[in-house]
């Protein structure tokens, strides 16, 4: 192994933000490589801003870099300019610590958080110097493994991918290693590539699609079954018991250049059980794994110490539940005047706004809320049980707070959603609006509407996504209504993109050759406005003999093989489907930390529990806590009780 | 009071953007822990003052920032920072000397600096030609460049900058072809050595530029912002190819 730097460096001073190719990070690791040791590749498949502050990605990083017999260096997705250059002058993807070749690793290893990077992989691979199918690489080869939030339907990427993690990978991470480890020990003889992909198969977690026959039934998937008895039927995610046992990243990575995040981040929590239905992390990280206040708080104080950061991130899927939120509230506090606190993913209440206004003392710019629909009805199809009123009261908080500036997230093209849901968002925004004058003139509200792609493991998986040009009608609406109401300021995303989004999200395995086509056509980063062209994927699914209409707008029916069954987010399929039924009927569900347990599957398939922080809930309540329903006249049910809760589960909401 | 701080730029990380190396600045004062002023208003930032903004991709033995802090520090404080910066610092940021400066009234490190020395090694022809090239610039009464400015492109004549050049040769050491030492005036506004390469002639290629020091003239001499101690600097990791 040699350092390619010599070789890259002339090409640095030909491109943008040379600085993301340097790496020099405070927190980067200089590993040591050894014959024993397996040396992983972890890759980010966009760009360095996007890609660095990954807490996935770091934690590992962390993880292998403490193990004796494994070490890790990273790469992320070079932009186009140098790749240009990379390729003009044969010099391969590279590591950011060493400045290795890619291809001179063990392991390359994906984080896949968003479908539209996939063809980024393709890239990345293919800049490595090693064959981008599978079944095209041999023991000279790195292993492909990937991981993150869209391995939980892998299928797209099987012809690309070596294995795919499922959930957590704090621990199965080792258990990988060792089997990398006695496979690089071993000299990776001739034919010993099958035998190591034999081997991870079963590592519990761990899919390894070469192992898996497809077959299929005209346009329809029959079934994906495994090729030899020690290759299980059904892959189980991986779930840690305790996120206090994994108090990672400890030294996050502080980058040179200004990245997005870029400020410290702390996990409060992993899992969240509010049970919004278009959710997918909502659905497949269940059950809530809580940090204790008094780890938060060292992890923070540490943290802040450490980098030289004047901002933290309490991160989770939804920052105000956590149960030790306002112990350690009072402790950053003491941290001083010029630290500020971000907390992503608000809820939609006054008590939230008021913790935000206790943490954000200095610069209160912005402050975004996720209301998601537009009605009650809305909101009851899918579950984010939010009233107007609480709505209201948060944005009235913050304009009398001092905030200036109110950010709605909607999504559009929701199960049942009729003109009238759809422009319940501007009506929403414009009593936003009329609240904030009361405070300040001249206020104006962003609203910010996604088109919904329903995602596997999730009860919408079985939903018909709007077409492109229903998305676009419904933007349209929204915009002829956004241009009479004053201060509503309206952004949108590209149905296009949403479109694509759909096809990875719920594609088959035969998609994998329109991912291929258009990587090969020239379409990377797709995620990217400048580079995302539509008609490259039309083109190539028109070329493989494949439908948009089948794979994404087509409503899937109850006896259907989904491409992901066998896989198992621990839910429950025939839960998943009754809440599917439930969402048709506007019926809502409660939030299982505090209530009792409805068996979807998540916990009692693993024998694991929520951990919670404080055996109270949070002031301001979650569903089905202290928050009026009634109001909204439907009273959530819980579906099915097989079992008395725990008191853990339970807590003294309910006592 | 006012500190005055001389630092490096010096392998990997002359590829960090002047803004990015702010960003890093504030990040380490942070950690050091001292009394910094804040910028009033909306969002308050601390209170630091470059001098001359150093391209991407170029080295530099002499970059300087002044900080301004709201209590004074006591000697042994002061005597411990350079180190205590330059442990917090990326590698290739060492901090080489440290001083207290005057608050006010002076002229800010922009203008009060003259002159840069500069190290350019080029390549695209000998050290013949590289002779030929200098002579030729040092002798012409006027060098014009064109460069866009307010986006307008306007035509500067260059040559009173270039106050002295002079051809060092190969250096084995560095491999980098030929070497050329620039003194290059920065008032009003300074010439970039990229623009002093593009003037000797369209053959030669930048390979590697190094800020050896900046100057303010006196009507007796010149002296640097802040010399560089007598003696080695123990914390200095640099190990790259000197100057």
């Amino acid at each position: 192994m040699s350092t390619v730097w010599p070789r890259l460096e002339p090409l640095l001073a030909r491109v943008e933000r040379p600085a993301r190719y340097i790496g020099c990070e405070d927190g980067a690791q200089t590993p040591q490589h050894a014959p024993h040791k397996a040396a992983w590749l972890l890759i980010y498949p966009d760009t360095y801003e996007v890609g660095l502050p990954n807490q996935g990605l770091q934690i590992l990083y962390e993880i292998l870099n403490e193990r004796d017999d494994a070490l890790a260096e990273r790469a992320y997705a070079p932009w186009t300019d140098l790749e240009v250059e990379l390729r003009a002058h044969r010099v391969p993807l590279f590591s950011l610590e060493n400045h290795l070749p890619a291809g001179d690793f063990d392991v390359l290893g994906f984080n896949l958080a968003a479908e539209l990077t996939y063809t980024n992989l393709l890239n990345c691979v293919d800049l490595a110097g090693v064959p981008v199918r599978a079944e095209g690489r041999g023991e000279a080869h790195p292993l492909v493994i990937a991981g993150g939030h869209c391995t939980y339907n892998p299928e797209p990427l099987a012809d690309f991918v070596d294995a795919f993690v499922i959930g957590d990978g704090e621990e199965v991470v080792s258990e990988i290693n060792e089997v990398v480890v006695d496979w690089k020990r071993s000299g990776r003889t001739e034919g010993s590539r099958e035998q190591v992909l034999r081997r991870l198969a079963s590592v519990p977690g761990v899919y390894v699609p070469s192992m898996y026959r497809v077959t299929y039934d005209g346009p329809r998937l029959v079934a994906i079954e495994p090729r030899y008895r020690d290759v299980p039927a059904r892959v189980e995610k991986r779930t840690i018991a305790s996120l206090e046992d994994w108090p990672y990243p400890r030294q996050q990575l502080v980058p040179l250049t200004e990245v997005v995040h870029d400020r410290l981040n702390v996990e409060v929590f992993r899992g969240c059980t509010r049970g919004c239905r278009f959710c997918q992390a909502g659905m497949i990280t269940r059950p809530v794994r809580e940090r204790s206040a008094e780890q938060v708080r060292t992890m923070v104080a540490a943290g802040l110490r450490r980098s030289g950061y004047d901002e933290v991130a309490l991160t989770s899927l939804s920052t105000a539940d956590f149960s030790g939120i306002e112990a350690v509230v009072g402790s950053i506090m003491d941290l001083g005047d010029n630290i500020s606190v971000a907390l992503p993913s608000l809820r939609v209440d006054a008590f939230t706004v008021g913790i935000a206004a206790q943490l954000q003392k200095a610069r209160r710019a912005g402050l975004t809320f996720a209301p998601e629909a537009g009605t009650w009805r809305m909101r009851q199809v899918i579950n984010k049980l939010i009233r107007e009123e609480d709505l209201y009261a948060a944005v009235d908080g913050a304009f009398s707070s001092g905030w200036r500036r109110v950010k709605l997230y909607f999504l559009t093209g929701l199960p049942t959603e009729t003109d009238e849901d759809t422009l319940g968002i501007t009506e929403l925004a414009r009593n936003c609006v009329a609240i904030g004058q009361r405070h300040q003139k001249g206020t104006s509200v962003t609203v910010s509407v996604g088109g919904f792609v329903p995602k596997p493991f999730t009860p919408f998986q079985w939903f018909g996504q709007n077409t492109v040009s229903e998305l676009e009608r419904k933007i349209n609406l929204l915009r002829s209504d956004a241009r009479r109401s004053r201060g509503v300021q309206l952004r949108w995303h590209d149905p296009k993109a949403t479109l694509i989004e759909g096809l990875m999200a719920r594609g088959d395995r035969r998609v994998g050759a329109v991912i291929e086509e258009v990587w090969r056509s020239g379409g990377t980063f797709q995620e990217w406005t400048e580079h995302f062209r539509l008609d490259r994927w039309v083109d190539a699914l028109a070329n493989a003999g494949l439908s948009a209409d089948w794979y994404v707008h087509r409503h899937r029916t109850e006896d259907e093989a989904l491409p992901w069954d066998h896989l198992s987010a621990g839910l429950h399929k025939d839960f998943l489907w009754q809440d599917w039924r439930d969402a048709l009927e506007a019926v809502g569900l409660a939030d299982c930390r505090w209530t009792p347990c409805y068996d979807c599957g998540a916990c009692t398939g693993y024998g694991i529990e929520h951990v919670v922080a404080s055996a109270v809930p949070p002031a301001g309540g979650s569903q089905g806590t202290g928050q009026d329903l009634s109001s909204g006249h439907v009273v959530p049910v819980s579906l099915i009780s097989r079992r008395p809760a725990s008191a853990a589960e339970v807590g003294a909401g309910n006592a | 009071m006012r500190l005055r701080a001389r630092f490096t730029k010096l392998g990997k990380v002359r590829f960090v953007s002047h803004r990015d190396l702010a960003r890093i600045w504030e990040r380490a004062v942070r950690r050091a822990d001292l009394p910094v002023a804040y910028s009033s208003g909306f969002s308050p930032r601390p209170r630091f003052h470059f001098g001359l903004a150093l391209s991407v991709g170029h080295e530099s033995w002499a970059e300087y920032l002044d900080v301004d802090l709201t209590e004074d520090l006591d000697e042994v404080t002061l005597a411990a920072l350079s180190a205590q910066f330059s442990a917090v610092l990326p590698n290739g940021v060492d901090c080489t000397a440290l001083a207290v400066v005057a608050s006010s009234g002076g002229l800010s490190l922009q203008e009060a600096v003259t002159s840069s020395t500069w190290s350019i090694a080029m390549d695209g022809g000998s050290l013949l030609d590289a002779a030929a090239s200098v002579e030729a610039l040092l002798g012409a009464s006027s060098v014009f460049v064109t460069r866009e400015r307010k986006g307008k492109t306007v035509n500067d004549d260059i040559r009173p900058y270039v106050r002295n050049l002079l051809l060092e040769g190969d250096r084995a050491d560095c491999e980098h072809g030929v070497v050329l030492r620039a003194e290059i005036g920065t008032q009003p506004r300074t010439l970039r050595p990229a623009e002093l390469i593009g003037a000797l002639g369209p053959m030669w290629r930048e390979r590697r530029v190094v800020r050896l020091a900046q100057w303010i003239d006196h009507e007796d001499g010149r002296q640097e912002p802040l010399a560089l101690p007598a003696g080695p600097i123990p914390w200095l990791r640099t190990d790259v190819c000197a100057t």
